[in-house]
């Protein structure tokens, strides 16, 4: 009997001791970022991506990861670890992607996800920067009559994701057009394509951009077609976790590389032999001028790594948008010196 | 004194000391997860506060109870997936209970087809995962129905369509009057039942209450309708052009699809188990009870009514608690197909819009755990109604 109250007071100090363990641990706001040696350490960058979607991060039939969201997390993985390919991708419903990224699980959240004030404010993110400039529209069927937004009627049903701008953004315009609608929000992509497609729904709502992708899994393309306006803005890119700015800067210029190297046609294939090239711009970003990769505690040719390993953002654009057909025409997507909205701060 | 009470030498004291250390043990745990989830959330900048609540929802949702749009608050917004999830919990336990004792009984018929028909029943679906019946019912099943613009027709007056299932909206005047005289009829009921027990047990009088009932029943709500100006109009669903090719209903009650799958899943599922609660029941009752009924001259249905049943009951009440549980709980998998539910209005679509996960599902936990007791009290107390009354 005795033994067995000792036991029980080990039992009740060890776990006095365990909380204040718990208050003494997690102190944060160091120079030291926890999050990128958390990953040297690991060995691969923890990325979000979503459940599926073309152009942006879909996986194929041997579960590879590709698009331009996957990208952006293979060029951090080029950066810090210096291999393009050490990414765990984690896939992500909209419920469940921020969640996943504040408790930890995931490092990088490159899930096509629209940057907005409260997101970015208020609940423990941090917005890196724009991969795709997107805007929210409209899918019907092409037999339906309805060739605009103003063709809408009171009673039209509209199935669309759940947790997502587009939800919020589908109530302002129904309500400023003053059209009675019935919402039917679905938690994944594949059911609200199954549920639009069987007729539960008259339209489709979401960023053009997913329109687009979606389309091509109904069981007939050519019978639906994307109305022209475009109902809200929808700035798409990368989120970290609050608190550690070195990580933070680490996606924020791992992206803007990208953007910069299409800017001073720098490409995967002619990236190293631009090493001696006449314009310091372009030296500094393959790494034979300054120090620049310092500044995050990593070496000089991480730069260089993106580019050779990921290519720049019309590359990766080319490859994973324009040539699958989804949005050839780049539109706001292309550089600011080509009529796009793309623009990037200097990498000096 | 008071040492020697505490001391290790104290019977008492020491039954008493290691339930006391496990108890404070399991409080330092539970401090030391709050206080970590509090350190963590502070270092990234998570705040914690249930404010949120009264701030403007901004989404709609398809189906409310009660009056809802986006410029509602989030608690307004739980209120109405929680009246969803109990919607779907009440039809659902509803036919789940019909199905489950019609099914019960006809494993035990004499009648080959039925035992069989009754048999492959429950094997089938008890045997299949919920949220696949779930989908089978909202992708398959609905999606075989018609687009509005050929609905299947009952008289003209309601439709069923792939867009739901459109009937005629009642539309009362004065209807608290009418709901009033219900309460009254349900009360005066009650008290000619007691009476007539009363008169039987005394004087063997046979009174003739369910006439007396069901003429109760009738007149009190008629007479509200002759005299105290309560009326009931029907308003149809209309169809109604959108486009030239898209149609939908207009007026009436939209009954959506996804309830009608999500009622349907769950009602067949759980009503597999309730079978087999029933089944045993009426198995438990011993033979002898049925032969000696039958001896004394009680007829097929008076044994199952006075003899059987009340016996069965016992067996089958406290294994139907937990299909009653189960169901309640098992109608979060709601979300799947878009019914809005508390799961998927308020931990899903709150709980992204705001991004306070750790009060959001606190709340959505403790949500289900009262819905769960509270059925649990109700069951134990018509248990305990049922249960032998030793005196």
């Amino acid at each position: 009997m005795i033994r067995s109250i000792k036991t029980w007071i080990l039992v009740g100090f060890a776990s006095l001791l365990l909380v204040a363990c718990g208050q003494g641990g997690g102190g944060a706001g160091s120079k030291k970022s926890k999050t990128l040696d958390n990953t040297k350490k690991a060995g691969f960058v923890k990325c979000g991506v979503s459940q599926g979607l073309p152009g942006f991060s879909n996986a194929d039939e041997s579960g590879n990861w590709s698009g331009i969201d996957v990208d952006v997390c293979r060029a951090v993985a080029a950066a810090v670890l210096g291999d393009a390919d050490k990414v765990k991708y984690t896939p992500l419903s909209a419920k469940e992607r921020f969640t996943a990224l504040t408790s930890g699980e995931i490092d990088v959240l490159a899930r096509n996800t629209t940057w907005t004030l409260s997101r970015d404010a208020d609940i423990g993110l941090t917005f890196v920067g724009v991969n795709f400039y997107d805007g929210q529209g409209f899918m019907v069927r092409k037999n339906s009559g309805i060739n605009s937004v103003n063709d809408f009627k009171d009673g039209i049903s509209a199935c669309t994701n759940t947790g997502t701008t587009t939800e919020l953004n589908m109530r302002d315009f129904f309500n400023s057009k003053n059209i009675k609608y019935e919402p039917i929000a679905f938690e994944k992509a594949d059911e609200v394509v199954q549920a639009y497609d069987a007729g539960r729904c008259d339209t489709y709502t979401t960023d053009k951009s997913g329109l687009a992708a979606q389309r091509t899994k109904m069981s007939n393309p050519d019978e639906h077609k994307v109305l022209p306006e475009t109902i809200s803005k929808e700035p798409l890119g990368p989120v970290v976790r609050q608190g550690d700015s070195v990580w933070e800067d680490i996606v924020r210029w791992s992206l803007n590389t990208m953007i910069e190297a299409e800017e001073y046609g720098v490409n995967s294939s002619n990236a190293s032999s631009l090493k001696d090239s006449e314009n310091p711009a372009i030296k500094r970003l393959v790494g034979s001028e300054g120090e620049l990769g310092a500044a995050f505690g990593l070496d000089n040719d991480w730069s260089l790594r993106i580019i050779e390993q990921v290519g720049n953002y019309g590359e990766s654009y080319k490859k994973h948008i324009a040539d699958t057909g989804i949005l050839p025409n780049r539109g706001p997507n292309q550089l600011w010196t080509k009529g796009g909205i793309l623009y990037v701060p200097p990498a000096r | 004194m008071i040492f020697k009470k505490f001391s290790i030498e104290n019977k008492k004291a020491r039954d008493l000391i290691p339930q006391l250390i496990t108890v404070l043990a399991l409080i330092s745990v539970i401090i030391y997860f709050a206080t970590n989830a509090q350190i963590n959330m502070g270092n990234r900048g998570i705040s914690f506060g249930f404010g949120f609540l009264n701030q403007e929802a901004s989404f709609d949702i398809t189906f409310s109870m009660i009056e809802y749009d986006g410029s509602h608050s989030y608690g307004r917004a739980f209120l109405v997936g929680l009246l969803n999830t109990i919607l779907v919990s009440v039809i659902g336990i509803f036919f789940a209970t019909i199905a489950g004792v019609i099914v019960g009984v006809s494993r035990l018929s004499d009648n080959y087809l039925i035992a069989k028909v009754a048999e492959w029943y429950v094997e089938i679906f008890r045997n299949i995962p919920l949220i696949l019946q779930i989908f089978f019912w909202y992708f398959a099943a609905l999606r075989a129905l018609p687009l509005p613009e050929n609905g299947i027709s009952f008289n003209d007056i309601s439709f069923l369509t792939i867009k739901g299932w459109y009937v005629p909206k009642f539309i009362w005047t004065n209807f608290n009057i009418f709901l009033l005289s219900a309460i009254a009829a349900f009360i005066a009921i009650y008290f000619i039942n007691s009476y007539a027990t009363k008169q039987r047990e005394q004087y063997g009088k046979q009174l003739p209450t369910a006439i007396i009932s069901l003429s109760t029943l009738i007149l009190f709500p008629l007479i509200t309708f002759l005299f105290l100006g309560v009326s009931l109009t029907f308003e149809y669903p209309v169809l109604k052009q959108l486009s030239p090719t898209v149609y939908t209903y207009e007026g009436g009650v939209s009954i959506i699809p996804e309830l009608i799958a999500l009622a349907l899943a769950l009602s067949m599922y759980t009503a597999t188990f309730i079978a087999e609660n029933v089944r045993a029941g009426i198995l438990g009752v011993s033979k002898g009870q049925k032969e000696a009924a039958a001896s004394i001259g009680l007829t097929k249905n008076q044994i199952l009514k006075l003899v059987v049943m009340p016996q069965a009951l016992r067996i089958i009440i406290p294994p139907t608690t937990n299909q009653y549980l189960n169901l309640t709980k098992n109608s979060s998998l709601a979300a799947a197909i878009a019914y809005p539910d508390i799961v998927l209005v308020f931990a899903g679509t709150a709980l992204m819009q705001t991004g306070r996960a750790i009060e959001i599902i606190s709340i959505t936990m403790l949500t289900y755990l009262t819905l769960s007791i509270s059925i649990s009290i109700f069951m134990n107390w018509y248990n305990k109604k049922m249960a032998i009354k030793e005196k």
